[in-house]
This record gives C-alpha cells, structure tokens and sequence, in this order.
C-alpha cells in the first residue's frame, strides 16, 4: 500500500472523517496528501466548516418519533 | 409557469423540521411549535382545494404557519394584562436607579446574534429541500440523526461505497447551498 493517495481517495477519506470513521492510518496518509494538494485542502476546510455548522446545537429537528405522530395525525385526516 | 401540485403524503419527511425551525424562533416551546407544525398540516389539508399552485408546496405551508402563530399570540394575549409590560419603580431593591438604564443597549449583539444562529436551521433544512430525495434522506440520517453506517445501508439496500458517494454528492451540495445563503 502507497503513502499516496489519489484526490478521489483523500475526499472519500475525509468524507468518512467527517463522521470519525476513518482509520488511523488513512488519516495519517490523508493528511499528508494535504500538505501537497491544494484542491483536496479546499475540500477540506468546507467539509468541516458544513459539520460544525449542521452540529450547531441551535439547529433543531423534530425526533423520529414525534415525526410519526404527526404523520399519523395527518393520515387519519387523510382517511376521512 | 409551472404548476406546483400538493401531495401531503410527503409533507411530515419533507417539511417538518424546515416549519419546526421557523416555529421554535417565532415561539420557543417545544410543544407548542410541535402543535402548530400539527394544526398546520392539518389546515393545509383541509384547504387544499384552495391551492391555485403559483407557490411552491413550501411557500404555502408557511403562509399557513405564519397565521398560526399569530392565532396562537392572540390567544394567549386575550387573557388581558399578561401582555401588558411592567416597570415597577418602586420596589425597595430598585430604589435610586434610573430608567434610562433599563433601555436596551445598542452595543450588545447577543440577541441579534441568537436569532440569526436560529434562523440557520431553516436555512439548513431549506437547503436539504433541494437535494434529490434519497441523497436528502440519508444525509439526514447519517449526518443529523446520527445513525451508523451498517444500518442505513440496509434500510435503503445499498452497499457501504454506495452510501459514500450519495454522502459525498450531498455533502457537496449541501456546502455549495449554504455557501450561497448562509456564510
């Protein structure tokens, strides 16, 4: 296995980061990867910036469950 | 001008946390907003008839939503004197203050701050609308919900590198979207 990566690679690698799912080792080679390209550092730094801003506590969403109520809500109305 | 048609069957997935996010700014209870979003949808079957279709499904939802909260304000209101703002000056705690220094100051940007922080859920869920349904469906799951790849991928019957590359797509659109409405 090489130490480099090709771009496709590094962003499915920081993809799977984005959610802690990569190895140890693919974030070691991930990152040296960034030191020498410019388009995967890009893809990067937005990657995070849209995890940070969707785990942003003030973003709000209705729970599976409560989204069944409601569903169920409508569809006996809908049954009428 | 194409015309927009309803399918209410839809309405819960797609619009539920886009109307939530626009509620919880406007009322900041949880089981309010959530009887709102109810009565809402409830409201836009019983008028869909009415639904000429020059809006999108979205627009109209939250016109409807919008006259909701105003009811719900006025039916708190109506119990007289609990809208009413009082400035007791004559408690003994108090005493020797000025009024001026209860005026609002126009430095402090915290309450502008929350507001907007809050209207970045709508912005969000806005912009999943705008993905494809299956790539809106399973971001949501993944990145929002939380819940782990093994699973996902066996509710929607695909393969682990299937899952990444609908991740991805959405991913890139979703920052392509919020670029362009939000940062």
């Amino acid at each position: 296995m090489s130490i480099k990566l090709e771009c496709h690679e590094a962003n499915h690698i920081c993809d799977k980061n984005q959610y802690r799912e990569a190895s140890f080792w693919e974030k070691v080679r991930l990152n040296i990867h960034l030191i020498y390209c410019r388009a995967c550092r890009k893809y990067t730094i937005r990657n995070s910036k849209l995890t940070k801003t969707v785990k942003n506590p003030k973003v709000q969403s209705i729970s599976t469950d409560e989204r069944r109520v409601l569903k169920e809500r409508l569809q006996q109305e809908l049954s009428k | 001008m194409p015309i927009n048609t309803l399918d209410p069957n839809t309405w819960v997935d797609k619009y539920s946390d886009y109307l939530y996010n626009y509620t919880i700014v406007r009322v900041n209870d949880h089981e309010v907003a959530q009887d709102l979003i109810s009565e809402t949808f409830l409201a836009g079957l019983k008028s869909k008839d009415n639904f000429k279709g020059q809006a999108t499904e979205r627009t109209w939802l939250i016109s409807i939503l919008k006259r909701k909260i105003i009811d719900h304000y006025r039916k708190i209101n109506s119990n007289k004197g609990k809208a009413e703002v009082r400035v007791n000056y004559n408690d003994s705690e108090s005493e020797g203050d000025w009024l001026e220094e209860r005026v609002s100051d126009p430095y402090d940007r915290t309450a502008e701050d929350t507001m907007e922080n809050e209207e970045l859920g709508m912005a969000i869920f806005g912009c999943l609308n705008g993905l494809p349904e299956k790539q809106a469906s399973i971001f949501r799951m993944k990145t929002i919900d939380g819940i782990d790849t093994e699973t996902i991928c066996n509710e929607f019957d695909i393969t682990a590198s299937n899952l990444w590359v609908i991740i991805h797509r959405a991913r890139k659109a979703m920052a392509d979207c919020l670029e362009e409405n939000w940062f």
